[in-house]
């Protein structure tokens, strides 16, 4: 009988915090700019420069320690980790190995298979890099120091997964509170959010575990999902073949579906990891812990238990509102100004997960106002306007956030609702179209449907469609 | 009195009377420069247009009554491991040679408030490694007092040119005795404050946990005044302290009644210098005789304090010197094939001899499987050391001992022998270690004419102890300057 594989995994989690300025010094950690122009002698490492922590890093940092169970590190410190790299403008990184912030965290994740928690060993606090530009055209790279001391967390956990699935509900579930908690955006295609992926396999049953690798360069949940396969196949036939598992870091390529060898254990750099000397040690007392914890939002389970509460949607609704933190305070928002909660939760639903798909967007960048959605209902529900026409305008609305009042008065969609002037364009679909009318009169029903069409173009929309029926019946 | 006779203070006074004008002092003392350089060698760096740019602009402030301190307008020589904006910073190594700093220190910048004139960047070690000025890349500096002889090390340009009259006071570093032991080979007055007193936002750094910038001057009173203008709280150096008793000259009062003073007897043991005893004794008993109580005890630890000082400075200046590597300012090699041989050859043609011994001695004890055995236990020792001093303190107001167990050595006698010249580090580096102020003020002249420095520790934040007493011994003993050459 053939040897029955289990895959054990840990996950080391890099997640870019949204300070407004980098975590040494004060420049601004926007995306974009012209390279080399958020920078200061600090974040270039120049010579005589020091570095001056960020409180709100610390803070975010305690925020997500304490939203995933960790024991916070009331006396801990920043150590320097020591390579040569261009793109590491002081040739150390400032990191922390002996005294991180947080440690023995845990979440829970739910799968197919039931609940369970995931360990998370430690989250540390940490500066990115720069970023290397190679042109290969002159044969020279160049360096940007823009992103060079943006402040990072690396959340590491413990070797607790043992399926794809069960990581990705991990990441969701890190994602989803750290969305909460405002600490970061965590968008993976956008690298605010990196994860790389430790992976072993051993046979079932048994006590130690496998050679592991370490797998980079993985920025969607489906490409981890499938690096996650591919390399537990490749570890499997190795043994298989009676070969062993190098321990080594792996690049994994998504577009051919396999990963290749970066470096192995042999070529481990020595960091020479020291307390950073320039920065002293970090004491927090319980009153600071005491405040954060005070501050700590309402997260997604609580969130969705009082929804069941007090709104009438359907679970589903709930579901998907409450999976993002930006698309739930939409929807209160919206609620708490007058509209009535089922309302709200279809727009959100239908339209705007249709347009989010159709323009490739996240949750995260919706970017309509809840008064604006507020105005928009209250347009139909005073029939105002029609259901097609409240759609027109919504589009408009989710891409520039336009006042649907104003763009409705402007633009002149409001229903016409004199009873005179529809009636007589109703005669005149009646008698334009005879084929259709002679259908109706011998007993097809959808024709009626036609002829509501027609009446609808000739209106340009404006029409309230009920009453064009009404008429029609009548008329007919 | 001739101008370049004044004291900081004095010449500040005369300035403020109108007797002399800051131009008048500043094209003086650049006259000295011109006409003793190349005897001393004290400058890598003499800004002569800068300065006297400066020192219109100083006068005019003075003038206009917006310059009232008792620094302004007096012409100042600044160690060359401190950014000054626009002006060439080179830590005397030739991976620098081209540098120039985008912004000033903040201890520069407090002396400019002050109305300072900058003439320049003085000579040191290469990155402030070696006792004698002579691991320079730009060569080395000679003591005024005998040019055959070393200044000492490494902020010897900044104590030379102060002996020289080629500045009337200059600023310096101390990580291990670099401000100190200078002071005490040029006959000048020297203090290493409190570590976090001054900050060290722009002292390019070499070793950060002791690295403190600090006076070199010609007495005490200058010593106190130049502190009260120096000493800040830098929300920059996250190392930086909030200190409310920086009125270091209230202290200068010629009074030691009732001062307890202790003198540690490993201090005074095998390898000292009989002279250099004799003396630093002999301003033990003048304090006694003033009304000091004077007694000896025992200092533990003291021979543990070189290689915990030569495990911990190392290890931190392998990684503070990580960042000169060609790729964005200073020297990068003329010809190689890929980044990392870019790196290894204009790292190696880069650093002179010292700082690459230091740089492997760091790398080596912060290894793995060498951490703990090394760097940890020399941070275990250093907090046994700061321990034995906090012990010392609760029984005395000031430690007394020497400086160094030698005056100046030859030139050319240290270099050859760096354990030895290591060994002569021995009395100021556990004040660096335990990161306490020390001063060191000229006691005697030995029969070779050189020089000789008595030391005061006091504890931490405790400078105005320090000032008191030596303003007290300094009245006693008398002025003391270099016989000729001025």
């Amino acid at each position: 009988m053939a040897k029955q594989y289990e895959t054990v995994i840990g996950l080391e989690v890099h997640v870019e915090l949204a300070t407004k300025t980098k975590i040494f010094c004060g420049c601004s950690t926007a995306f974009g700019g012209d390279p080399n122009t958020h920078t200061c002698p600090v974040c270039t490492g120049m010579p005589g420069s020091l570095p001056v922590l960020n409180k709100q890093v610390l803070e975010y940092a305690v925020a997500v320690g304490l939203a995933t169970n960790c024991t916070i590190t009331q006396y801990c410190k920043f150590d320097r980790k020591n390579y040569f790299y261009p793109d590491n403008p002081q040739n150390y990184q400032i990191s922390q190995l002996y005294l991180p912030i947080c440690r023995n965290g845990k979440v829970e994740i739910e799968t197919e298979k039931g609940k369970k928690f995931v360990g998370i060993h430690e989250i540390h606090m940490e500066e990115d890099a720069g970023k290397l530009i190679h042109d290969e055209w002159d044969d020279v790279s160049l360096v940007d120091y823009n992103r060079s001391g943006v402040p990072l967390i690396e959340i590491v956990s413990e070797p607790d997964m043992r399926s794809a699935e069960e990581v990705i509900a991990y990441l969701e579930k890190l994602r989803m509170t750290i969305q909460y908690l405002g600490a970061s955006d965590c968008k993976l295609q956008e690298g605010s959010m990196r994860a790389d992926v430790n992976l072993s396999i051993r046979e079932v049953g048994a006590k130690e575990f496998g050679t592991r690798t370490e797998m980079k360069n993985l920025n969607s949940f489906k490409a981890i999902a499938r690096a996650i396969e591919g390399e537990t196949e490749r570890q499997i036939d190795l043994l298989e073949s009676g070969e062993k598992v190098v321990q080594e870091t792996r690049r994994w390529d998504d577009n051919k579906g396999e990963s290749y060898a970066m470096r192995s254990k042999e070529d481990a750099q020595d960091y020479r990891y020291f307390p950073d000397p320039d920065l002293v040690p970090i004491v927090l007392d319980d009153a600071f812990l005491d405040e954060i914890r005070a501050k700590q939002p309402e997260f997604r389970e609580e969130k969705m238990a009082r929804y069941k509460e007090e709104f009438d949607i359907p679970e589903y609704d709930i579901e998907i509102i409450t999976g993002s933190k930006h698309m739930a305070d939409i929807f209160e928002a919206t609620v708490a100004l007058g509209s009535q909660p089922k309302k709200v939760s279809n727009w959100l639903m239908v339209e705007t997960l249709r347009l989010l798909k159709e323009k490739n967007m996240d949750s995260e960048d919706i970017r309509f106002s809840p008064e604006n959605l507020a105005k928009l209902i209250g347009l139909t529900d005073t029939k105002a306007i029609n259901s097609s026409v409240a759609k027109e305008v919504f589009e408009v609305m989710f891409e520039q956030d336009i006042d649907p009042e104003k763009y409705v008065e402007e633009k002149g969609l409001k229903t016409v609702n004199d009873e005179g002037a529809l009636r007589k364009t109703v005669e005149e679909v009646i008698a334009n179209n005879p084929q259709s009318v002679e259908d109706y009169r011998n007993g097809k029903e959808k024709a009626i449907g036609f002829l509501v069409g027609q009446t609808m173009k000739a209106m340009k929309g404006k029409a309230d469609p009920g009453m064009v029926n009404q008429l029609l019946k009548e008329l007919l | 009195m001739s101008i370049l006779d004044m004291t900081a203070v004095e010449l500040a006074a005369a300035i403020r009377n109108k007797e002399v004008t800051v131009m008048e002092a500043t094209e003086a003392v650049l006259a000295q420069i011109e006409k003793s350089e190349s005897k001393y060698h004290c400058y890598v760096t003499v800004d002569k247009e800068g300065a006297l740019k400066q020192a219109a602009e100083v006068q005019g402030k003075i003038d206009a009554g917006e310059l009232t301190g008792p620094l302004a307008g007096v012409p100042v020589a600044i160690k060359d491991n401190m950014c000054t904006e626009g002006l060439l910073t080179t830590c005397s190594s030739k991976i620098l040679y081209n540098f120039i700093p985008t912004f000033s220190s903040e201890a520069v910048l407090n002396l400019q408030k002050a109305g300072a004139v900058i003439l320049g960047k003085t000579n040191m070690d290469e990155f402030a490694m070696g006792s004698t000025t002579e691991t320079s890349a730009y060569g080395e500096t000679r003591n005024p007092w005998n040019p055959e002889h070393v200044p000492g090390g490494s902020s010897g340009g900044s104590a030379a040119a102060v002996a020289a009259n080629e500045c009337f006071y200059a600023l310096g570093s101390d990580t291990g005795g670099s401000i100190r032991q200078p002071a005490s080979f040029c006959g000048v007055v020297g203090l290493k404050p409190t570590y976090g007193t001054v900050s060290r936002y722009g002292l390019i750094a070499y070793g950060s946990s002791l690295d403190q910038i600090g006076p070199l001057c010609k007495d005490v009173t200058d010593c106190a005044t130049i502190m009260e203008v120096i000493a800040s709280h830098d929300t920059k150096d996250s190392t930086s302290v909030e200190r409310n008793d920086t009125d270091f000259t209230s202290a200068l009062v010629d009074d030691v009644k009732g001062m307890r003073i202790g003198i540690p007897r490993d201090y005074f043991g095998e390898g000292l210098d009989s002279e250099v005893k004799d003396a630093v004794l002999k301003a033990a008993q003048v304090l006694k005789d003033k009304g000091a109580i004077v007694e000896e005890f025992d200092l533990s630890l003291v021979e543990y304090a070189i290689p915990t000082y030569y495990t911990i400075a190392a290890a931190e200046a392998s990684s503070n010197l990580e960042r000169f590597d060609g790729i964005k300012y200073g020297y990068r090699t003329e010809e190689y094939e890929g980044l990392h041989n870019m790196y290894k050859k204009s790292r190696s043609e880069g650093f002179g001899a010292e700082v690459k011994r230091r740089i492997m001695l760091g790398s080596f004890v912060l290894s793995s499987g060498y951490y703990d055995a090394y760097y940890l236990k020399a941070l275990r020792v250093k907090a046994l050391i700061k321990k034995a001093f906090d012990e010392a303190f609760a029984k005395y107001d000031v430690i007394l001992g020497p400086v160094a167990p030698t005056t100046a050595p030859k030139l050319g006698e240290s270099l050859s022998d760096p354990i030895k010249m290591y060994l002569g580090d021995i009395y100021t580096i556990s004040i660096n270690l335990a990161g306490l102020p020390g001063l060191s003020i000229p006691c005697g002249v030995d029969t070779k004419g050189l020089p000789i420095g008595l030391q005061l520790i006091g504890d931490c934040f405790n400078e105005k102890k320090l000032i008191q007493t030596a303003y007290a011994y300094e009245k006693a003993r008398g002025v003391f300057g270099r016989k000729g050459d001025k």
